[in-house]
């Protein structure tokens, strides 16, 4: 083929002109590229805490670039490049639709480190990929949305059905019919990670249908403050952020964010980076979570009961410890064939597929 | 699926509340239509109005002038894209979506200390009798003022452009910039005014988005809201009664594809939400086939500029 | 009393002028902007406007990045100038841009993962089709019932973009893609991949595409009778009418070629720098591209000027954003500036300005 030779060519007249950008390297420098504002509240603003406690970490050793709002597709592999042009060390591409641009890039400049969260492809051996385990996280929620529920419907907000969200659609599920036999859950589709009014009206849809307590898989605090009108009879929990803003009522009352899932980047930046400046930096795919301290469950608020609360910290605690997984048999899938046998815990592998409903969940997965 | 669990006295609860930003936007745009002036920057003037009222809101601790200062904000955004078009001759199309783009730059600009904060918003009315009915009473009168407000505002507009002389004047200038301006009618003026008028219309959609509707300001909030402000306008052929209808429909769709989620339903969803954009297009079909019908309602000078050449 | 006076001919010197006139003013306004974000307004300035083409570091690459960012725009602007020279207001070539990706990619995959160069080409006419398709439809209900083009383009645009998200989540998904919404990266299919022709040049098929598209709206304008008519039924709607020209053949002529032009070039992006089709894929270039064609003032070579500075503007903020650290929003407010700049300023080209007691008020 005439056009891949072309490919290869163009690929070695880039590198050669700008394999290596040669600028002294005092410092080490780290960029960022965001799908989002960094004020989302939700996704973006979690990755752009995790650069600054970066920064924090290593002081002058380090010098922080980013860019937000990158669209994923054509403009995405343009802002990759003229950042490894512009001296950067490693770059974090924090979102899914960077996985083609970031791999081709990477083929270009071998000697920058290039770090993919969520996705799979590394391609090249300058590419890393990182996730978290947020399942981890949706189990404690769900614990607690089983106990909290008077009315025995929870829901979920759902973006897009992705393995990701299907995973924690199960988790969250599971643990709160272990916490509750009678509990039921509605799913509602939002087809979009960011749009306030929407998130607004999907728990407002929920809300009047019954459902009290609610957790969001989108990235805005709209759900929350949604709840809040119900005044104290519905509740929800932070998402991606703390979103501490509704832990406690202006007078004083706990707040409809009962408790909250953090993505907490912070260990893994400051770990890859580290690893960047004393030479022991490697290729891996990383997929932490709580005994990482990647995923972290905000202060629950009064509003649950101590007895709920200590065995919410239980789980906690035995996830931290690496005794307990969220997706541990007996376990069936939503048509009654077996999934998982008593004890057994899910591999990896068919987590990150994770195409199907567990047992008990009503309704299909849209596709 | 078990559609017993929509209730629809809060579906119709619900879509009044989910509907007024677009109704708001809508209205306005459409006396700014009715003029002869088409302005794509509705969605630019929608998100100023949203950061001005939810930073005055903050600031004073008062909502009601966080919607006063929101309009104000609105208008004042829409004079550039009236001094533009009117006065500088340039094109609307072109303009309107500069407008956009200054709007969602300077908003975010504006917001940004303010992200993540929580405001005052406005209370639910105690309307005696009437809130206290059965049914009705949940359904449509225990909303606040910012819903009975964008209502009345629909009734003002209806009756302005058809027993004032003012509206007749308005209509005539989208109608025929030449005949109303041989006629001694001040034709940038009018249009100038009705584009303010649009603007601050736009700037209270934006507010109740962020006082109201989801209190908080986050960058892009509106998420396309002033899209369907214009759309709503077309679906209504500039008649503010269908406004209304027009407003609720598509509030109505989107509360009541998430209401069917909920209570079960799995497919279509995309197909549901692509409706309204279909149904308008039928009704522009149906309105322009029927010119003898409704030749009044479609501006005859939309998106044309003027210049009085004597 | 300021007044104007409209000029029997544009003004050639003020043609020329005016686009220099706004950009010094948007430098002056902007730069007071950055001022007052607290970056240097002249290092702000200085890396919009210079760095993508002369810094040491990064002009090798931004240079053809211009090319390819500018191309779409040029491509889906030079479509959209024709019919608004005749009073022909399409503002959906968005919907076109996203349905000619659809089309063309779909007839790419469905031959996946045979190895032809004929794929291609194929893919391009499908592309091609597709936009044409979605353009005739307010085109045809243009000519059979008077039904306003505007409003029924802008509507279609947001039926694109419901289509896209489903496709990208259903039919056209990538089957090995974990489940993920978005299709088979097509630039890294060798049948369909549109990459650059001549190394570090940027030159892939869409540009090269937009350059041809560009001298033929030329020599259409200045030197073909259909192009003539275009303009008379632009300025004189009835003098067109009185000289033989189809009203009909008119509106089918320059949204059909709106549309191809807005397809391919969906196609190309497809194909080559966005790899595939994604719910995000529609990134705006459709309305992006109606702005390039007026600061291009409707002409062929104003528009490749006017798409090589928007992507200027584009490219020189990201590296703002960068280098600076500077929000996007202000980058988004700088284009909005700069847009209203020469929006304004325009009125010079084509009007006097007069002062002194007016007659009429």
């Amino acid at each position: 083929m005439i056009r891949r030779t072309l490919l290869a060519t163009a690929a070695a007249g880039l590198t050669l002109a700008f394999g290596a950008p040669a600028i002294a390297q005092d410092t080490t420098k780290a960029c960022f590229v965001y799908v989002g504002p960094i004020g989302d509240g939700g996704w973006t603003y979690q990755h752009h805490q995790g650069a600054l406690a970066l920064k924090e970490e290593y002081g002058d050793k380090v010098e922080i670039a980013y860019q937000e709002s990158v669209p994923e597709g054509a403009d995405a592999e343009r802002v990759i490049t003229q950042m490894a042009l512009s001296g950067c060390n490693i770059i974090f591409t924090t979102s899914f639709g960077y996985m083609d641009p970031t791999n081709n890039v990477a083929a270009k400049f071998p000697d920058v480190k290039f770090e993919h969260a969520t996705g799979y492809k590394r391609e090249h051996p300058n590419v890393s990929t990182y996730n978290a385990r947020f399942y981890e996280g949706r189990a404690v929620v769900g614990h607690i949305a089983g106990k909290m529920t008077q009315t025995n419907k929870i829901g979920y907000i759902g973006s897009f059905p992705i393995p990701e969200v299907i995973m924690g659609i199960n988790s969250y599920y599971h643990h709160a019919k272990l916490a509750n036999p009678e509990v039921e859950l509605v799913v509602t589709w939002a087809y979009t990670w960011f749009d306030p009014a929407k998130e607004a009206d999907a728990a407002r849809a929920m809300l009047d249908q019954g459902v009290d307590v609610i957790t969001a898989h989108t990235d805005s605090t709209a759900p929350l403050a949604e709840i809040a009108k119900e005044g104290g009879s519905a509740w929800g929990f932070g998402q991606a952020s703390d979103m501490a803003a509704f832990t406690t009522n202006d007078d004083g009352t706990p707040g409809p964010r009962i408790a909250s899932i953090i993505d907490e980047w912070s260990p893994y930046y400051i770990k890859r980076v580290g690893a960047l400046m004393d030479g022991t930096y490697e290729q891996i795919d990383s997929w932490a979570g709580m005994p990482e301290g990647e995923v972290v469950i905000g202060t629950m608020n009064d509003a649950i009961p101590d007895d709920v609360k200590a065995e919410a910290q239980a789980m906690i605690d035995a996830i931290t410890a690496g005794e307990y997984h969220p997706f541990t048999g007996p376990m069936n899938k939503q048509d009654g064939s077996a999934w998982l046998a008593e004890g057994e815990t899910a591999d990896d592998g068919t987590l990150l597929g994770m195409d199907f409903y567990v047992e008990g969940i009503t309704g299909d997965i849209p596709n | 699926m078990d559609l017993g669990n929509i209730n629809p006295v809060l579906l119709v609860a619900s879509l009044m509340i989910s509907a007024t930003p677009i109704l708001l936007a809508a209205i306005g745009e459409m006396v700014v239509e009715k003029s002869g002036v088409l302005n794509l920057g509705v969605e630019g003037m929608m998100i100023t109005g949203a950061v001005i009222g939810f930073i005055v809101a903050i600031n004073t601790g008062s909502p009601l002038l966080g919607f006063v200062i929101a309009a104000v904000a609105g208008a004042a955004l829409s004079l550039s894209f009236g001094v533009l078009t009117q006065i500088f001759l340039s094109n609307q199309v072109a303009t309107g979506l500069g407008l956009t783009l200054v709007g969602l730059g300077l908003s975010s600009l504006l917001g940004k200390p303010y992200e993540g904060q929580k405001t005052a918003t406005l209370p639910k009315l105690d309307i005696p009798i009437l809130g206290d009915l059965p049914v009705v009473g949940r359904m449509l009168f225990s909303h606040d003022i910012m819903v009975y407000v964008s209502l009345c505002l629909i009734l003002a507009v209806w009756a302005f452009l058809k027993f004032t002389r003012a509206g007749l004047i308005l209509r005539a200038v989208g109608e025929s910039h030449d005949s109303a301006h041989a006629l001694g009618y001040k034709v940038v003026r009018v249009r100038l005014l009705a584009i303010m008028f649009g603007g601050a219309c736009a700037g209270l959609g934006g507010a109740y988005l962020s006082l109201v509707r989801v209190p908080q300001w986050t960058e892009g909030m509106t998420a396309g809201a002033g899209w369907i402000a214009l759309a709503i306008v077309v679906f209504a052929s500039w008649r503010a009664g269908r406004v209304l209808i027009g407003a609720y429909l598509f509030g109505g769709i989107s509360v009541l594809q998430l209401n069917l989620q909920a209570a079960g339903m799995t497919w279509g969803v995309q197909y549901l939400s692509m409706s309204p954009y279909l149904i308008t297009i039928l009704v522009l079909v149906f309105i322009s086939s029927n010119r003898s019908r409704s030749s009044h309602d479609a501006p005859a000078n939309l998106g044309q500029t003027f210049h009085a050449t004597r | 009393m300021i007044r104007l006076e409209k000029r029997p001919q544009p003004s050639r010197a003020w043609t020329v002028a005016t686009p220099i006139l706004a950009v010094i003013l948007t430098m002056i306004f902007g730069g007071i902007m950055f001022s007052l974000i607290g970056t240097s307004p002249f290092e702000a300035i200085r890396t919009i406007f210079w760095d993508p083409l002369f810094h040491p570091q990064f002009a090798a690459f931004s240079r053809p990045q211009l090319l390819v960012k500018a191309g779409p725009l040029i491509l889906i602007a030079i479509g959209l100038s024709i019919g608004f020279r005749a009073g022909i207001w399409n503002i959906g070539a968005e919907g076109q841009y996203i349905i000619g990706a659809i089309c063309g990619a779909a007839a790419g995959l469905a031959l996946y993962p045979m190895e032809s160069a004929l794929i291609l080409p194929l893919m391009i006419v499908a592309g091609a089709l597709g936009g044409w398709a979605w353009a005739m439809i307010p085109a045809l209900l243009k000519v059979r019932f008077g039904t306003n083009e505007i409003l029924v383009s802008l509507m279609l645009v947001y039926v694109a973009e419901n289509l896209l998200a489903s496709v990208s989540s259903g039919i056209l998904r990538n089957p090995e893609g974990m489940g993920f919404p978005g299709s088979r990266n097509l630039s890294q299919w060798s049948s369909s991949q549109n990459l650059e022709l001549i190394p570090n040049t940027g030159m892939h098929l869409g540009v090269l595409t937009a350059f041809i598209a560009v001298i033929l709206a030329y020599v259409l304008l200045t030197r073909h009778i259909q192009g003539y008519n275009i303009r008379l039924t632009g300025e004189a709607p009835r003098a067109a009418k009185f000289a033989g020209v189809s009203p009909a053949r008119t509106i089918l002529f320059c949204l059909g070629t709106a549309g191809v032009l807005a397809g391919m070039a969906g196609l190309f992006e497809v194909t080559g720098p966005a790899g595939q089709v994604s719910i995000d894929f529609g990134s705006g270039y459709g309305f992006t591209a109606i702005i390039v064609a007026f600061l291009g003032r409707l002409h062929p070579v104003g528009i490749l000027l006017a798409g090589l500075l928007m992507a200027l503007t584009y490219i020189g903020g990201e590296l703002a954003q960068l280098m600076l650290g500077v929000p996007g929003a202000s980058i988004q407010l700088f284009q909005g500036m700069l847009l209203f700049f020469l929006l304004g300023v325009d009125v010079l080209t084509n009007y006097r300005v007069r002062f002194g007691a007016s007659e009429v008020a």
